[in-house]
């Protein structure tokens, strides 16, 4: 049976790995090599490695990381941030990345995720969307440029149209980030990752608001999501990834276990 | 005895971290295009992310089908490079229907996925029922590897292990020299270290 995947999340800047609360103050959490090995040892199913400062800054940004990732790690692993082109997906692929994520670039360009389609296959390319849920109009919007509290802007899409638009061009997988979850610990938004299930024909991926083991079990019971992403919880010690999946695995959702 | 390993260069995506892979297990790749290197070689590994027609587009331009046809060393593709083994694949665009003609290593056929309510690709980690087979030695059934594809070979006399996703499907095929595996051993943890070491030991 295809197990449900537990996805630690490294952001990144400057070859370090780093965590803010809800996207802002990031503090350094260790170094990018080791803390990759460290979560591939202990069971994580795949690894995503978000470039926080990539979208907003506009800087070409070295990426030689990626390849010495891609030396140890003998789990799939996915790069995200600042891919805006065919060319720019391509180095990052042939460095040992198994999938590329795109977010703002996307939105800029919707057409990118087809060219990437075509280029690449669907199957390495992750679109992920930053939605929050707007209390006044009562929907959930997309943001673009989260990466930089300072070019964080609205942009004129609602989520539900935007995850039918991005998998119409060829997107392979969804990662739904939940703003108004992220960095709380509150637990995953299992309203809106359930409505988004409807839609979703790829696998969808949770990511904002894991804060304790039972809200890994709920967002797979109740959203029948293929994987749920976190980051502070595992980077601060607060969940074990081994123990985690002991847990799931008894409360039988389907899990690879080491 | 050190051993001549060539990986196909096939122009697709994933060559670097099946190279990374061996030389995690103390083997010493090389990555080649050249008809004479590939020849000469041990073991040849067929890499391949993408799709099938973009793959067989590469590989004809780089005149490399008749090189691989002709291998008589034990030969693996992986994923793609696997679909590629076969003779014909469904596999072409968005919006095309035309058939690839493949490299014909092994008889059959790739076919859409078709899964119900299932999501497509499957992507993550399977468990896989191997035969008893040296390349699946120390395997047990029910291992968990890690898979990404929409598309499939089904259950037939040459599957070598078979994995379940809303259908049953060959998760590895054999025929004389040439094997291959749907999964990435290479992104399959110790399973995939082990099913690698098994290829090279063969």
């Amino acid at each position: 049976m295809l197990a449900r995947r537990i996805i630690p999340c490294l952001d990144v800047r400057d070859g370090k790995v780093v965590k803010g609360v809800q996207f802002r103050n990031h503090e350094i959490i260790g170094d990018i090599v080791p803390l990759a090995q460290q979560y591939a040892q202990a069971g994580a199913d795949e690894l995503v490695f978000y470039d926080i400062t990539a979208s907003s800054d506009a800087r070409v940004v070295d990426k030689s990381w990626v390849e010495r990732i891609a030396q140890v790690i003998d789990i799939p692993f996915c790069v995200a941030g600042g891919i805006k082109s065919v060319e720019d997906a391509g180095k990052i692929l042939a460095m040992g990345a198994d999938k590329i994520s795109i977010n703002s670039p996307a939105l800029a360009n919707p057409e990118l995720i087809t060219e990437l389609h075509d280029a690449f296959g669907q199957q390495c390319i992750v679109i992920g969307i930053d939605s929050h849920f707007n209390e006044l109009t009562g929907k959930y919007e997309v943001y673009q440029f989260t990466g930089d509290e300072t070019r964080t802007q609205q942009t004129s899409w609602e989520t539900a149209d935007w995850v039918n638009e991005v998998q119409r061009r060829g997107a392979g997988e969804i990662v739904l980030n939940c703003m108004n979850q992220d960095g709380v610990r509150q637990g995953y938004d299992l309203k809106q990752l359930s409505a988004i299930r409807n839609i979703c024909e790829v696998p969808l991926i949770a990511s904002g608001g894991a804060g304790k083991i039972h809200h890994f079990a709920d967002v797979f019971k109740e959203a029948d999501v293929d994987g749920a992403l976190a980051a502070s919880v595992f980077h601060k010690g607060i969940i074990e990834i081994a123990e985690l999946k002991t847990y799931l695995h008894n409360e039988t959702i389907a899990m690879r276990t080491v | 005895m050190a051993q001549n390993i060539v990986i196909i260069d096939t122009g697709c995506a994933n060559i670097s971290s099946v190279k990374f892979a061996l030389e995690r297990l103390g083997v010493t790749v090389t990555v080649s295009d050249d008809p004479a290197i590939i020849k000469a070689s041990d073991k040849a590994f067929l890499p391949g992310v993408g799709s099938a027609q973009n793959a067989m587009a590469s590989i004809a331009q780089k005149g490399l089908v008749e090189t691989i046809q002709q291998l008589t060393q034990p030969t693996l593709g992986v994923c793609l490079g696997m679909q590629l083994m076969t003779a014909l694949s469904h596999e072409s665009g968005l919006n095309n229907t035309d058939h690839v003609t493949c490299l014909n290593l092994i008889p059959g056929t790739v076919e859409k996925m078709s899964v119900g309510k299932l999501r497509l690709p499957h992507m993550g980690w399977n468990t896989v029922n191997p035969n008893n087979n040296p390349l699946f030695k120390g395997i047990t059934h029910g291992t968990y590897f890690y898979f990404v594809h929409g598309y499939a070979v089904p259950v037939y006399e040459h599957t070598l292990a078979s994995c379940e996703y809303g259908m049953a499907f060959s998760a590895a095929i054999h025929k004389d020299n040439f094997y291959g595996v749907q999964f990435h051993p290479e992104r399959s943890g110790d399973a995939g270290a082990q099913l690698l070491e098994n290829f090279v030991s063969l």
